[in-house]
């Protein structure tokens, strides 16, 4: 079987693009990866786009067609994927194995999502989708709600205090600091976080994650063809698992057995363990999941993720880095989310990064769909 | 809003209004939200009717205070995951003062309005907890 390569990465801006539609934004990071690897239209053998809800959004379904057409791409087979926030990833796994496949040799995948067009309260009860629609969207639960059930357990649990929690945000607001690509570029600082309005006790505003539009685009090629590019990012570990779709069918509130599941999965085809990861990136769509993802993935001991914390070692310069382009909080364009967190460790790897983590070799992403009913990890190396 | 579909409701009926639940007689799962399949035993499981008393303990809880579309009016709100006494867990509403709900406390299933689908629409019923002590 072929190894595959990230060979290109586009993306754009996140942020509310009132003037652009959903096509203009899945075109122009199309185009920017295109652009990025020296390739053009007709190299592209195929697509496979990440897209949680456009049916909801903007009231488009066959999304993956438009996106080929848009861009100019017809006839070749363009294919939709989705798993809630874990789309990205999800398209960039089915990408991978299409090249294993040995069917194509050069393949775009893409992650897109269009949540400015509908109200907010709309875009809440969107987002909702993503968990059980008969038994929690019913009993009037949000998609912040289900993390503040996690946070509450996981504090009662494991001593997290609040201030302890605030932590998360204020450094992946610092490492977002000089991304030109995140919706906000603003230090916060603790206080900050605990002054911000109460979204879902014990969230706060600056706990969640803002609803953007946005769109990302990588190519991926074989070994062959990845050979005649200028610092192909290999793909050395992919894992994706499942769980129960409602939160409350789980036997634990404070991990995620489908990241647990999928991180063992991607270490075991890369062959490296958690402590040889120089950088990652985690979906940190609120504050709790941040924490719960440095457990799942095995940068810390069950209940001890605080420590990570406390001691700023998931901070730049720190032993394991995370976020360093922001993460979720500057930016959460939800089909597009696992795609961009992919092309930040991709600049990671090439050294090429805003907040560049030294000699950086290897690094990882994690992609939760829901509130953890589907899981994605992926593991890069620069060799 | 797709959970107010009125053949949705109708289908729900027996679970919301009597709290039916479900039962694997083969590996003893219970079930609430009902499960038509056991997830355990899969095609070998034999599923039964299964009622729940409606007790149980809050595990977690969070005030909402952001509503989705429906709940604007009930804003803010408590919803908790509550450990059934007969073995399930299920997400509900807490009803009464918001400051008194709390991780480990008890609560019963009781029948309440949920909410409005619109100025016309109907008026959706369902299960809420009420605190117990
Ligand atoms: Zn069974």
């Amino acid at each position: 079987m072929t190894r595959v390569a990230v060979i290109g990465a586009g993306c754009t801006k996140l942020d509310e693009h009132w003037d652009k539609s959903l096509r203009d934004l899945s075109t122009e990071a199309g185009v920017l990866a295109l652009k990025d690897a020296g390739l053009e239209g007709k190299d592209i053998q195929a697509l496979y786009i990440g897209n949680m809800s456009a049916g909801r959004f903007i009231g488009q379904e066959h999304l993956a067609a438009l996106t080929v057409d848009h861009a100019g791409l017809t006839p070749i087979p363009a294919t939709r994927c989705e798993a809630a926030c874990a789309s990205g990833a999800l398209a960039f796994r089915k990408a991978c194995m299409a090249i294993k496949s040995g069917e194509y040799d050069i393949v775009v995948a893409a992650g897109a999502e269009k949540m400015t067009d509908i109200k907010g309260t709309s875009a809440i009860s969107t987002l909702m989708g993503a968990g059980d629609q008969e038994w929690e969207s019913a009993v009037g639960l949000t998609f912040v709600g289900l993390y503040a059930l996690m946070t509450n357990a996981y504090m009662r649990e494991f001593g997290l205090t609040r201030e302890e929690l605030a932590l998360v945000p204020v450094k992946n607001h610092k490492h977002g600091l000089n991304n030109p690509y995140a919706q906000f570029n603003k230090e916060i600082t603790v206080q900050d976080v605990l002054n911000s309005p109460l979204i879902a006790d014990p969230l706060r505003l600056l706990d969640c994650s803002p609803i953007t539009d946005g769109a990302a685009a990588v190519i991926l090629a074989s070994e062959r063809a990845a050979r005649k590019f200028d610092n192909p990012v290999w793909v050395l570990g992919s894992g994706q698992a499942s769980d129960t779709l409602a939160l409350h069918s789980r036997a634990s509130l404070t991990e995620m057995l489908a990241a647990r599941v999928a991180s063992r999965k991607a270490y075991e085809q890369a062959g490296l363990g958690p402590d040889k990861i120089d950088v990652a990136e985690v979906h940190d769509c609120f504050s709790i999941a941040e924490v719960l993802a440095y457990e799942d993935l095995g940068f810390a001991n069950k209940g001890e993720a605080r420590k990570l914390l406390i001691n700023n070692e998931t901070a730049i310069g720190g032993r394991i880095p995370v976020n360093t382009d922001g993460g979720l909080k500057l930016g959460h364009p939800v089909g597009a989310t696992g795609i961009k967190q992919i092309i930040e460790i991709v600049k990671q790897l090439r050294g090429r990064a805003v907040t560049q983590v030294k000699d950086a070799k290897t690094g990882l992403t994690h992609n939760v769909g829901g509130s953890g009913a589907t899981a994605l990890v992926h593991i890069f190396g620069s060799e | 809003m797709v959970h107010s579909s009125i053949p949705l409701f109708w289908r729900l009926r027996k679970a919301k209004y009597r709290l039916e639940g479900t039962k694997c007689r083969k590996c003893k799962s219970v079930f609430f939200p009902p499960r038509s399949f056991c997830s355990r035993c899969r095609r070998k499981g034999e599923i039964e009717c299964f009622p729940f008393s409606g007790k149980g303990t809050i595990i977690s809880y969070t005030i909402i205070r952001t509503p989705p579309e429906g709940f604007e009016k009930q804003s803010p709100y408590a919803v908790a995951i509550v450990k059934l006494d007969e073995g399930a867990q299920i997400s509900g509403q807490v009803i009464g003062d918001l400051k008194e709900v709390e991780t480990g406390k008890r609560v019963s299933a009781v029948f309440r309005k949920m909410y409005e689908d619109g100025p016309q629409g109907v008026i959706n019923y369902g299960l809420k907890f009420a605190l117990t002590g």
